[in-house]
């Protein structure tokens, strides 16, 4: 049984460890570009590490930039809730706004206005998948704008299959230093518009230390533009690019790349 | 090298680029809705209510603790290039800048701080080790923007490592690795 209080205590629980620790595979990525670097790359990457120390040990949030909650739930089918699971998620993030504290950053798309508490129309972001089992799992992604403001998608023709690795380069590198290199990037092929962003958007949740042959050649073209942490020039731009691919209508390929800071955050609780 | 504040103009023009400093004295917040508003303040022939002469300005937007009184949680830098228009503008105004970010500007400001100052990178998403740096917030203006886009006063210590982006002297490295990110893409693209 799962109770209301247990997706509320759980969000925030989730919340500060996103915003103040890394996860053990994104701060190994990390520590692998610092040990390889050089010159002004090499004095970033050793500001981040150290920025990363400091905010996991005194529990405050590693960047200003808390991000806007993204949240994926998997929701075992056995399970029964008495009660509204969004509204709890919601109660969640207001708490974690004022307790951690994260910085207010929902507004309103064309006043501006800043409802003060990270939520407001569609937000937080929760995207619920029912799995088997009795079992809930979510997962949180507080979202930066510097990266996700220089993601892009687009939607290639199917003769174009070719195009997609260089489509994924050309944005990396009109991102240059704005989206705090060095990044993940996650890339959706397939699917819809708006399932290709999904996608894109979900690969940044996997491992980072894990990649095929396809993600690796993508990884190594990135790479080699030379953009390096910071945008002041160095080998690692990126750290790890993650794919999932979805079936796509015979006439369509959209291709969506999601840009994320090193601060690759997220975090993971399973209720039952 | 250690920058104080009010800054001389003269150690400014000695700076090059690649050279890392350190800020002690004071550093204004200031993003993009505080720039509008310099602008308009401009516009309208009026006084700001802080000193931008010879000061630091600072493209961020902290998250901030109200309690009995203001305390820094987190506040590292915000994607300068947002700040590319608005920024010559205010160049013209001052004798002597800096300019702390991240990610670079554009030539047009490259431009402007020509014989005036420079532009310094903040690790980007630091924030908590740019909070360990920052002693105090003296003052707050503008509190109507709302807390990341408000003007903050901050008290620093050794604020740094501040890499100089751009010198006075027309110098950027993001000109220069954007030329060379440019070139390797040419060569990718005939490969991929």
């Amino acid at each position: 049984m799962v109770s209301r209080e247990d997706v509320v205590e759980g969000v925030k629980k989730i919340l500060l460890e996103a915003e103040t620790k890394l996860s053990d595979d994104v701060i190994e990525a990390i520590r692998r570009a610092y040990e390889e670097e050089e010159g002004y790359a090499k004095k970033i990457l050793k500001a981040i590490l150290e920025n990363v120390e400091y905010s996991s040990k005194n529990k405050i949030p590693m960047c200003q930039d808390t991000g806007i909650p993204v949240f994926f739930v998997e929701l075992g089918r056995e399970l029964s809730l008495d009660f509204n699971l969004y509204d709890a998620i919601r109660e969640g993030v207001v708490e974690a706004t004022k307790e951690i504290p994260l910085r207010p950053n929902a507004v309103h798309p064309i006043t501006r206005k800043n409802s003060g508490d990270n939520t407001g129309m569609h937000m937080p972001l929760i995207s619920v998948e029912i799995v088997e089992g009795d079992r809930m799992k979510i997962a949180v992604m507080p979202k930066g704008a510097g990266s996700e403001n220089v993601s892009a998608l687009k939607m290639l023709l199917p003769s174009q299959v070719n195009e997609i690795k260089k489509f994924v380069v050309e944005v990396v590198k009109n991102a240059g230093g704005k989206p705090c290199p060095p990044i993940f990037i996650g890339v959706g092929i397939g699917s819809t518009f708006d399932g290709a962003a999904k996608l894109a958007k979900k690969a940044l949740l996997r491992n980072v230390t894990e990649m095929n042959e396809f993600e690796l050649e993508i990884l190594n073209a990135v790479n080699e533009l030379g953009i390096g942490a910071g945008g002041l020039g160095g080998k690692y731009t990126a750290l790890a690019v993650l794919v999932e691919m979805g079936h796509c209508h015979t006439a369509s390929l959209p291709v969506a790349v999601n840009i994320q800071c090193w601060a690759n955050r997220r975090a993971w609780v399973e209720l039952r | 090298m250690l920058l104080q504040t009010p800054l001389k103009k003269e150690d400014l023009l000695k700076l090059e680029v690649g050279d890392a400093v350190y800020i002690s004295g004071e550093i204004i917040t200031a993003r993009d809705a505080a720039h509008m508003r310099i602008l308009e303040f401009f516009e309208r022939g009026e006084e700001i209510p802080f000193e931008l002469n010879c000061s630091v300005i600072y493209h961020c937007g902290p998250i901030i603790k109200k309690n009995h009184e203001f305390k820094v949680i987190s506040a590292g830098p915000t994607t300068s290039a947002r700040m590319n228009p608005m920024t010559p503008k205010i160049l013209e105004k001052v004798d002597c800048l800096a300019i702390v970010g991240k990610g670079g500007m554009s030539d047009e400001v490259v431009e402007a701080l020509k014989g005036k100052g420079v532009y310094l990178a903040y690790p980007g998403g630091a924030g908590a080790l740019a909070a360990k740096a920052i002693k105090k917030v003296r003052a707050v203006y503008w509190e109507d923007l709302g807390m990341p886009e408000a003007v903050w006063v901050f008290e620093v210590e050794n604020f740094g490592p501040c890499i100089v982006g751009i010198d006075a002297k027309g110098n950027s490295i993001y000109k220069k690795v954007e030329k060379v990110v440019e070139e390797n893409f040419k060569k990718l693209k005939s490969r991929l």
